[in-house]
């Protein structure tokens, strides 16, 4: 694993990508690469993460620019060849908007810009993203975001829950998302979306250490 | 090449929640607007464009509302189109 190395794409906007190198490279010790979002070149990583921010200034609709950045172009072949891909908060929402996961992230029901810690179930472990072997089955991690009301329709929400693609749930919902869903992974388990930010819970001095294990499994084959 | 003006409508679905309908809605009902049974806020899209002829036009605006425009999980569109 000497050489593992995650790719983190930044996009304008994006403002996670510096956290979230930091926490694997300061806390897990696993090595880093930014990723700018005109490059197609993937070649030199083995998992990628797609950070929080508001990428194109979220024009439109959160996600809906980046999705057509030859990064994500190139990001079909990746997920294909079963590499990792998590993507938070604004990650998730390009994951959603580039169809790798469904469904769709809209403005909270309260239409407040919510910045709060929450408790989270982990309903599956698919792809191997959470510890749910423990008897902890809930964690806690911060969220900050104004459009994380997880969105689908009801035959879409029986593929979730036949295929246990649903990775999150909050256990207090503070922001109206279907099911209180928190976080979801494709089929394969290879593409982790959600929006609490582990990246902002790797160490006790800033209030957890929830978040590791999620981003340490970056690194699982 | 023929000249068209295209505007596009794009709006969040009637399943979907709008909860910035919602709170325009309450604003307006706290202005002493009576009667309102329903807000809700969507986009409009103006698009200066040429093509040969109507249909390939409704083409691409097809293709930039399917694709781009519209995020069809969430929200439904149309469009109307003037020749200049």
């Amino acid at each position: 694993m000497d050489n593992f190395t995650v790719g983190v794409v930044v996009f304008p906007g994006s403002n996670c990508d510096r956290d979230v190198s930091w926490a694997l490279e300061g806390c897990l010790d696993i090595r880093t690469k930014y990723l700018w979002h005109e490059s197609s070149d993937l070649s030199d990583v083995d998992a990628i993460v797609l950070p929080g921010g508001f990428s194109y200034g979220d024009y439109l609709r959160c996600g809906a620019i980046a999705r057509f950045s030859p990064l994500i172009n190139a990001l079909d072949e990746f997920v294909k060849s079963g590499k990792r891909v998590l993507g938070i908060c604004n990650g998730f929402q390009i994951l959603t908007e580039s169809g790798f996961l469904p469904g769709a992230l809209v403005a909270n029901k309260n239409l407040n810009f919510i910045c709060d810690e929450v408790e989270l179930d982990i309903v599956s472990s698919k792809g191997g993203w959470f510890n749910n072997v423990d008897e902890k089955r809930t964690i806690k991690l911060p969220i900050a975001h104004g459009e994380g009301r997880y969105h689908c329709d009801s035959d879409t929400l029986k593929k979730l829950l036949d295929n246990e693609l649903i990775a999150l749930r909050y256990k207090n919902n503070p922001n109206g998302s279907s099911f209180d869903i928190a976080g979801i992974t494709n089929e394969k388990g290879n593409v982790l979306g959600l929006m609490p930010h582990p990246e902002r819970a790797c160490e006790e001095i800033i209030g957890g250490t929830d978040g590791l294990f999620t981003l340490k499994s970056l690194i699982l084959k | 090449m023929d000249q068209f003006t295209v505007k596009v409508f794009v709006r969040l679905r009637p399943s979907v929640l709008d909860p910035a309908g919602e709170a325009t809605k309450s604003a307006s009902i706290k202005l002493g607007a009576e009667g309102i049974k329903s807000l809700r806020i969507g986009k409009m899209i103006e698009v200066k464009i040429e093509g040969n002829g109507e249909n390939e036009v409704r083409e691409k605006i097809d293709l930039l509302c399917d694709r781009l425009f519209a995020n069809t999980v969430i929200e439904d569109y149309e469009y109307s189109l003037e020749k200049l």
